[in-house]
């Protein structure tokens, strides 16, 4: 792997950059493979890269029905974060939140991952007692976070309207330092990368069509560039993922709906942090660029377009404006839509499934971005050795039928 | 936003209804006799279909009553609303 | 000297002179003008610097493709960022200034990026600020975004309010150009509901901006012409200033029109300064034009470099010459003919290069005529000069043979983009034309038309005729008797491609090559990420940001698209095009929020007391949208001094609560109480009739949903009574089980939350005051046992009077219809005086039946929790069927270590824990344990002080808790550990004798 760094950078000026290699080799899909990863986005690029990485298990085909990071890697806010209650999914996404420390080193590419802080506002007595719970559950997990007084709320982000007679007040936050943001597209570039070097085959334009098997284990998969053989399918397709698990048989707890995002024309900085409320619907935080990155809200039906509905934008901005007076003249640039794949429970699967080397890495919600790193780490671990790993055991797919839940709809920021 | 034809209403605004999720998930006749894999079945697992798809709408901002509807999941052509306990379009999944 | 560069001519009112001031300079223009006009009339050509480099730049363009001239406009609370120059219309006093650059746009220290450009290629910040790790968050990043951004965003809130429109029309017609305007005319003729919306102050488009004669007329006033005839038509809308920005499914189409910006800041008092308009089309056609393309070329973003239409517009609607001499570079017909129409009305250009080997006799013979002399087979490699282009290097596209040409501006044309945006967020698929070397509208599934310069008609005559044929198209569609009218043929553009004059001379060039001018993309840029991999287009934009600036690469997307295929050796239809999403233009987030502000944003509502409350100096609390009394200070009364005050009342003597908010449904059919039975977790069928009962309902996976009371007021009609967050959804509840699972059952239900009205009067004298207020009925045990209730006169007021309580007190609820509401507080008030009757308000209430261990939906309860943990399990039947029984036989609902619900009482009495803390079992195992994971056992879920304990106390969920009574946990504070005693959540009255009162 060529190195990235500012010396890198200035002795390929030098040669007019033109001796910069591909991230990734533009693999053409071989016979057979030990493993096959359905979904090219970050989190099976990711899985990819720690099955060779951690595992040694390098002979991985990552098949990507359109261009790699194009689904929701691509589509998010770029939010990562750990705080959530339960003490599984703190597990999980703490893992996940240190490895981001690590990972530009790991991964030799600059992610640009801010630790700005992010902090999710209370506006009722009820949201209060919620974050006070979560906070608290964080800390005994061993996740950095604290409360915030309304007053400390102004002083970590003086320009959000903290006064008593706003329509939904601010009561207070929770805090977490070590969350922040990072650069979304880039997490799937650095990823393939690194997979790349270490003998992954990243194949794009490549579409599952189906999945072979034989007596109940699975042999391969059917593509659009031909049939591929493996002994290990993991699907990691996100929105999609029950379009691809159904060419298994496999009927999945998920449904998927648009979820859309925007930004605002680049302004100077101004918006020092990242700023939640679930109860109004409110995700924002300024890019490197200038831009104002704004969570909106999923529709509720379901949806395999990428579109969603503009009301959804109108009601966001409405209480985004009473946060935030100051933006009122501040125009939208862009938006666009993800399809997320939503749990009943807002918490993921990770999990086997009934047919034996058929994987499942789905139903990340409106989540799934801060938890790539982690993601993939478990799903390496659960690919190579068939068994979960200790972190991603309770999100079986058997968790539906025991009743073991894991209810994350309060820390999982869009309600859903 | 969609524009949703309620069977007793009419034509309006995709804001006046609530969506109800999959149409034609039947309560076990006798939950009790089913197994916990078939209980979750009816509880959580869900089709989710990429193309045509059968759900339930509800009017909640107009005659509150629940309809089904068949609906595209990529481009979202409704190609027909019908009232429960009718049978669903031909076609239909 | 003002106005310097002004010539005769152009729609500009000369009589209307405006003041302006631009980076602090008082200039002078025109009514008519924009502030890109005015600059250019006042020679101001270098009004921006670009994003990354800091490269001087001026006006590219006349429109709302404009990637260079962002100002900011105004200041205070009235300033906006990132303006274009040309979209302004100039206004009596409008103070605008460069963004971005420092400390001024003509000496920008910033301009030393460019220095340093060769290794600030596409992505370079992916490859470095790295090492040492440290840095990044201290010295990196805060550098980073200190040269992010643009313009700045006020400081204040905004001064200005914004409306909403919501239309239904048979036509909507975007874009009031020739072919927009025709369409429109046979639409609107025909008597159909039509819409014409067109983007600036005045229809005609291209009319207004070229020469043009239709009908014999000159085309501005055939455009004024039509405007007049439309807003004759009763049945027609024409709507200036209005951009429509997105198109969504089933043809809703989202516009803003701006109402005021035209008028300056604060001038219009009363009106709405943008209006969203959200428009319901049965068809729309579309005529948004096309935009033209530069070529890219060694410093091709120098200011005085424009493209071939800019230049026309400014010399024909303006009145603005950008020089004395000119040269145009073009490679097509279209912009060949405008730069001899600038030439004709500025009598400026010296020389057209075209690239070219014939621009075909017509041209030429007009060319000849105007004396302009066109050298072909010949492209401009590079252009010189500081802040404005003063030399460029011409030479023939075969061979050697450079010259360089002195010139004060230069016109690029490389060809028309039709603006399909707005087609392709309606999903349509698009074509790439070979002939006319751009993307056309295709097919698409909704119910639209595309005409003129959009469909590639790009000539007068041919533009007006399809927009009649988009219009005659449109009203068969809708059933109108109408001829048909063909479309005519795709215009001959001539155009030879060329995107970028290195690629095509196979050249390396001097000078930097501009793909994308705002973000600072070039032709190298597209090619590194090509080399590195990059090779979809949406990775190549990505990687290189090409397009995504605030022009969201109007003038840049199909150029960048075509090097990318150039590099990879593939056609521009092999590698395709990105999708367009909304908005088209940048839209005001405040006109998005609309009316939807401070308490308009989310519907208050309060109940019929609510003026009481107010009043008697109640503080509120959110619950869902209501407001309800939290508590009832005293003047130095705090929540904790009010609510003892209140609780201790409560207990002792009597207390009068607003419960209006609860929810209440009115429940009737014959099949009433088997409906319940199933809904309800306990037995229905035998509650006689003036009985009540308290009902638990759960989801289908076996967690408790919501609780309430509820009555049966005769056989076949109950009321129900849910939690004051759950009113809604639990109506809505069992009207989906009703319809859509059990159609036999004969039931109807109706909200009736608003028009009750409930005062509950609690405490040990209550009865006294009831019995004041309602002599005429017998409030006796006998007479009136609890959970029962009684209709009759109560304080003068037909009342229906339950005998419930939430507190295990004395306890009588007054319904009377909400209009009487108030009367019957007041009632009250007046009757409790003697007793002692205090007002208290949620918090007191909440102690209170925290004390009795009663749960509330939301705070013992979150979705995760069973009738069992929360002790209710003697209100689960065993014999019937309900909604979540079968869940409980579940593995994980079933098993033993289940949180369940204790009361805690600290062992220090004045310790009052934050609702919310965590439990642990001892203080050896209190904090994290990498092994172990968190030491949490539970938490706790309601804390209060009472002063009826003289203690504080508590409810918690705690893992297996009800057999851990007696034992010592440990509330987490901090780092501090405070000890609790585990007991029985009901802390008062065991027994249950007090809600009997003293009979």
């Amino acid at each position: 792997m060529q190195r990235f760094s500012l010396l890198s950078l200035l002795k390929n000026s030098l040669s007019g950059h033109t001796d910069w290699k591909p991230f990734w080799r533009d693999a053409a899909p071989k016979q057979k493979y030990d493993a096959i990863i359905i979904g090219g986005g970050g989190h099976g690029l990711a899985t990819a890269y720690y099955l060779a990485k951690n595992h040694g298990i390098t002979n991985v085909a990552v098949l990507e029905k359109g261009w790699i990071g194009g689904g929701n890697t691509g589509r998010n806010t770029t939010i990562i974060r750990s705080n959530y209650l339960w003490n599984e999914s703190g597990a999980l996404y703490e893992h996940a939140l240190k490895l981001w420390e690590g990972l530009n080193d790991d991964l030799n590419i600059n992610l640009m991952f801010s630790q700005r802080g992010v902090i999710n506002l209370a506006h009722n007595q009820a949201d209060v007692r919620e974050s006070i719970r979560r906070v608290e559950a964080n800390r005994l997990n061993g996740i950095d976070g604290e409360w915030l007084t309304p007053g400390q709320v102004k002083e970590f982000c003086p320009i959000i309207d903290i006064s008593r007679t706003a329509r939904h007040p601010v009561l207070g936050a929770t805090l977490q330092r070590r969350a922040g943001t990072a650069r979304h597209d880039t997490v799937a570039w650095g990823y393939a990368r690194a997979a790349d070097s270490l003998g992954v085959d990243i194949i794009q334009k490549c579409e599952v069509t189906g999945i072979l098997r034989e007596n109940g284990r699975v042999t391969g998969v059917r593509t659009t560039r031909g049939t591929i053989m493996a002994d290990k399918v993991g699907v990691v397709a996100a929105g999609h993922t029950s379009v691809v698990a159904a060419m298994a048989d496999i009927r999945l707890p998920l449904q998927s709906h648009p979820l859309q995002a925007l930004v605002s024309e680049p302004i100077k900085p101004i918006h020092p942090c990242v700023v939640m409320s679930n109860a109004v619907h409110v995700y924002l935080s300024q890019s490197d660029k200038g831009e104002l990155v704004i969570g909106a809200g999923i529709d509720t039906f379901n949806s395999y377009s990428q579109r969603g509905s503009f009301h959804v934008i109108e009601h966001q901005m409405a209480a985004l404006i009473e946060l935030f007076p100051i933006f009122s003249r501040v125009r939208m640039l862009r938006t666009w839509g993800g399809i997320v794949d939503v749990c009943p429970d807002a918490s993921p699967i990770v999990s086997k499934t009934p047919v034996k080397g058929l994987f499942l890495n789905c139903g990340w919600g409106t989540g799934g971005f801060k938890a790539t790193p982690g993601s993939g780490w478990v799903f390496a671990h659960t690919i190579a050795t068939g068994e979960p790993h200790p972190l991603n055991a309770a999100f079986s797919l058997d968790r539906f039928t025991s009743g073991a839940l894991i209810d994350e709809h309060g820390a999982a920021a869009v309600a859903h | 936003m969609l524009r949703i034809s309620c069977p007793w209403c009419g034509e309006r605004e995709e804001i006046e209804f609530s969506y109800g999720g999959q149409a034609h998930v039947a309560y076990p006749k006798d939950p009790h006799a089913v197994s916990d894999d078939d209980w979750a079945q009816y509880l959580f697992m869900r089709d989710n279909p990429k193309g045509l798809f059968l759900e339930r709408w509800v009017h909640a901002h107009g005659c509150r009553r629940w309809f089904n509807m068949a609906r595209h999941t990529v481009t979202h052509e409704i190609s027909a609303v019908y009232k429960p306990g009718e049978p669903p379009p031909a076609g239909g999944k | 000297m003002s106005n310097a560069m002004r010539i005769a001519g152009g729609r500009v009112d000369r009589k209307k002179p405006l003041a302006f001031t631009f980076n602090g300079k008082r200039l002078q223009g025109f009514a008519g003008d924009t502030l890109a006009s005015a600059l250019l009339a006042n020679d101001v050509r270098l009004v921006a610097r670009s994003f990354k480099y800091h490269r001087p730049r001026g006006m590219l363009t006349a429109g709302n493709e404009e990637p260079n001239a962002l100002v900011q406009l105004e200041r205070g609370p009235y300033t906006e960022p990132n303006l274009r120059a040309t979209e302004i219309e100039l206004y009596e006093g409008l103070e605008a200034s460069s963004v971005n650059c420092f400390p001024s746009v003509d000496f920008d220290l910033r301009a030393i990026n460019g220095l340093a450009s060769s290794i600030l290629v596409a992505g370079f910040y992916n490859k470095t600020f790295m090492w040492p790790k440290g840095f990044w968050k201290k010295v990196y990043e805060p550098a980073i975004r200190k040269a992010a951004g643009l313009g700045i965003a006020p400081d204040a809130p905004d001064p200005d309010t914004y409306d909403r429109m919501h239309w239904h029309c048979d036509v909507l017609v975007v874009g009031a150009g020739p072919a927009g305007l025709s369409a429109a005319l046979e639409a609107g003729r025909q008597g159909v509901r039509t819409v014409l919306v067109e983007e600036a102050s005045e229809a005609g488009g291209s009319l207004l901006q070229r020469p043009a004669e239709i009908e014999g007329i000159k085309g501005a006033e055939w455009a004024a012409r039509a405007v007049r005839e439309l807003e004759a038509l009763p049945n027609v809308l024409f709507l200036r200033r209005t951009s429509v920005f997105g198109y969504y499914d089933h043809n809703y189409l989202m516009a803003v029109e701006r109402r005021t910006d035209h008028l300056g800041p604060g001038r219009t008092d009363g009106v709405a300064r943008k209006r969203l308009w959200h428009f319901r089309a049965g068809r729309v056609i579309l005529a948004t034009g096309a935009h033209e393309r530069p070529i890219v070329f060694g410093n091709n973003d120098l200011p005085g470099i424009l493209l071939a239409n800019a230049a026309c517009t400014y010399a024909t609607q303006y009145g603005v010459s950008l020089g004395k001499v000119g040269i145009a570079f073009v490679n097509n017909d279209q912009g060949l003919s405008l730069a001899l129409d600038t030439h004709e009305a500025a009598r400026n250009i010296a020389l057209i290069v075209d690239v070219r080997a014939d621009p075909g006799e017509a041209m030429i013979k007009r060319a000849i005529s105007l004396g302009v002399r066109i050298l072909r087979d010949s492209v401009v490699v590079c252009a010189h000069g500081g802040r404005r282009v003063s030399s460029v290097d011409i030479q023939p596209t075969r061979g050697a043979g450079m010259v360089r040409a002195t010139c004060d501006h230069l016109l690029v044309s490389g060809g028309l983009s039709p603006a399909v945006h707005l087609y392709s967020q309606a999903t349509g698929a698009l074509r790439f034309d070979e002939k006319l070397a751009c993307f056309l509208p295709d097919t698409c599934r909704q119910a639209v038309e595309v005409a003129g310069a959009l469909n590639g008609r790009f000539l007068l005559d041919s533009s007006i005729a399809d927009g009649k044929a988009a219009g005659a198209r449109t009203l068969a569609a809708l059933g109108k008797p109408v001829a048909a009218a063909a479309s005519p043929a795709l215009d001959a553009l001539n155009i030879l491609p060329l995107w970028s004059v290195q690629g095509m001379l196979g050249l390396k060039l001097p000078g930097k090559h501009f793909v994308d001018y705002q973000n600072d993309v070039t032709e190298p840029d597209i090619l590194l990420a090509s080399r590195e991999g990059f090779r979809s287009v949406e990775h190549t934009k990505r990687y290189t940001t090409t397009g995504m600036a605030t022009d969201q690469g109007k003038t840049s997307n199909v150029i960048g698209l075509a090097i990318l295929a150039g590099s990879l050796g593939k056609t521009i239809p092999e590698v395709g095009t990105t999708t367009f999403r909304p908005p088209f233009t940048p839209v005001t987030f405040g006109a998005i929020a609309g009316r939807d502000r401070g308490s308009l944003s989310d519907p208050v509502r309060a109940t019929p007391m609510h003026p009481w409350h107010v009043e008697n100096g109640a503080v509120f609390e959110d619950v869902g949208q209501w407001k309800r009394p939290w508590y009832f200070p005293k003047p130095g009364e705090d929540l904790h001094a009010a609510v003892a005050r209140e609780t201790k009342a409560l207990r002792t003597t009597a207390g009068v609560m607003d419960a209006t908010t609860l929810g209440k449904i009115d429940i009737q059919g014959a099949d009433a109480a088997e409906f319940l039975n199933r809904i309800y977790t306990n037995a229905w069928t035998k509650l006689a009739v003036g009985s009540c009962r308290y009902g638990m309902m759960c989801k289908p996976d076996g967690m408790v949903m919501d609780d309430g009371v509820t009555a049966r007021l005769a056989d076949d009609r109950f009321l129900m009574t849910t939690t004051t967050g759950n009113a809604a959804r639990v109506l809505d509840w069992l009207e989906e089980w009703l319809q859509t699972e059990w159609p036999e059952l004969k039931v109807y239900c109706t909200t009736v939350t608003e028009q009750w009205a409930t005062t509950a009067v609690v405490g040990p004298n209550a009865r006294k005051i009831l019995e004041a207020l309602a002599p005429g009925m017998d409030f006796s045990n006998a007479a009136f046992p609890f959970m029962t209730f009684r209709e009759g006169i109560v304080g003068g007021l037909q009342a229906r009077v339950f005998r419930i309580s939430f507190n295990g007190e004395l306890s009588y609820e007054i319904n009377v219809p909400s209009w009487h509401g108030l009367a019957m507080w007041k009632a009250v008030i007046e009757a409790g005086k003697p007793q002692g009757l205090t007002p208290y308000g949620t918090e007191t209430m909440h102690v209170a039946r925290a004390e009795k261990g009663y749960i509330i939906i939301g705070q013992e309860t979150d979705g995760t929790v069973t009738p069992d943990d929360v002790g209710l399990g003697w209100a689960v039947s065993k014999q019937k069927d309900f909604i979540g029984k079968r869940s409980f036989a579940r593995a994980d609902t079933s098993r033993k270590g289940r949180k369940q619900l204790v009361g805690l009482l600290p062992q220090d009495k004045s310790f009052v824990a934050a609702e919310g803390s965590h439990l642990v079992a001892s203080p050896e195992r209190s904090t994290f344990d990498p092994a172990r994971g968190s030491p949490s056992i539970g938490h706790i879920t309601s804390s209060y002080y009472s002063p009826n304990l003289e203690s504080a106390f508590a409810l918690a969920l705690i893992a297996d808790g009800r057999a851990l009574l007696g034992q010592t946990v440990h509330a987490v504070k901090g780092t501090d550990l405070k000890p609790m005693t585990i007991v029985d959540p009901v802390f008062i009255d065991k027994e249950g004798k007090r809600r009997d009162g003293i009979d």
